[in-house]
């Protein structure tokens, strides 16, 4: 392969993923904090694809094409947690949503 | 030549990608964040195609940058001025320990990257044109992985029911009462 290796394509990934980790610590909007997750599900996929072309094994590809589907998901579920929390007219503010309860 | 040019091309998607990374974690405004979001994505799709991933760039864009994009703006858009995210408050302690903690994490993959890098990192193996196109992708999804691609099925439904679910909870209570 001309161009960069994988290592560049893997410094890129881990970077990506401290980003999306710092965003989901500190944040407190879980709409940030949903954002800032889906940066370290693409971090660990840009990983996968990464190895399924150095390994030229397409199940690297097969393993990110699912991720993208649990991603999506989690976005439904997650954009209908908050549109729930805003329905109820509690705070948009994750370290206050800590009851499970309705 | 060719090689310069994969290297250029790659030196922008992932400055791209870094940098909307970055907007979204450190915007205030949801929407924007959202919008370099979509960025972020979108270079990634650019990477994608440089590892030769053609099917998965474009059900990158398809599948994130459409329509999980939209379903974001969408809730940001009803959601309002309540969406608003700033940065005030929260206990100063708390942020010194998640920039410790997202700082461990990319010193752990970057020592662990450094101590691979010249064995097995640099020769990749050699791929047909038809690596990661859709016919080979939807072949093995139907022969080796088709227990994954049931699963994911699966999992899709209860994310809509769930969505359903969550979303019509308040009504019910209301027509109780």
């Amino acid at each position: 392969m001309s161009g960069p290796g994988i290592g560049w394509y893997l410094i890129v990934a881990a970077i990506l993923f401290g980003v999306g980790a710092l965003g989901v610590m500190m944040r407190r909007s879980p709409l940030i904090v949903l954002l800032s997750l889906e940066i370290m599900l693409n971090a660990g996929n840009l990983t996968l694809i990464a190895f399924a072309r150095q390994l030229g094994d397409l199940d690297g590809q097969i393993f990110a094409l699912a991720v993208m589907a649990v991603a999506a998901a989690e976005v439904a579920i997650g954009l209908g947690l908050i549109v729930a929390m805003a329905r109820r007219r509690l705070v948009l503010d994750v370290d206050q949503a800590s009851a499970l309860r309705g | 030549m060719g090689n310069f040019l994969v290297w250029v091309v790659w030196f922008l998607a992932a400055g791209a990608c870094l940098a909307s990374g970055v907007a979204v974690v450190s915007l205030t405004n949801p929407f924007y964040s959202a919008l370099a979001l979509i960025g972020n994505l979108a270079s990634l799709a650019v990477l994608y195609l440089l590892l030769a991933a053609e099917f998965l760039a474009a059900a990158q864009v398809l599948v994130y940058a459409g329509a999980v994009m939209v379903m974001f703006l969408f809730v940001i858009a009803y959601l309002g001025g309540r969406a608003d995210a700033p940065w005030a408050g929260g206990p100063p302690l708390l942020r010194a320990a998640a920039i410790v903690a997202a700082a461990a994490l990319l010193v752990e993959v970057v020592v662990v990257l450094g101590l691979a890098w010249g064995d097995n990192l640099q020769d990749p193996a050699q791929v047909s044109d038809s690596f990661g196109s859709p016919a080979e992708i939807g072949e093995l999804f139907l022969t080796d992985h088709l227990l994954a691609f049931e699963i994911t099925s699966i999992v899709l439904l209860v994310a809509a029911v769930g969505g359903v679910v969550l979303g019509t909870t308040r009504e019910r209570a209301e027509s109780d009462a």
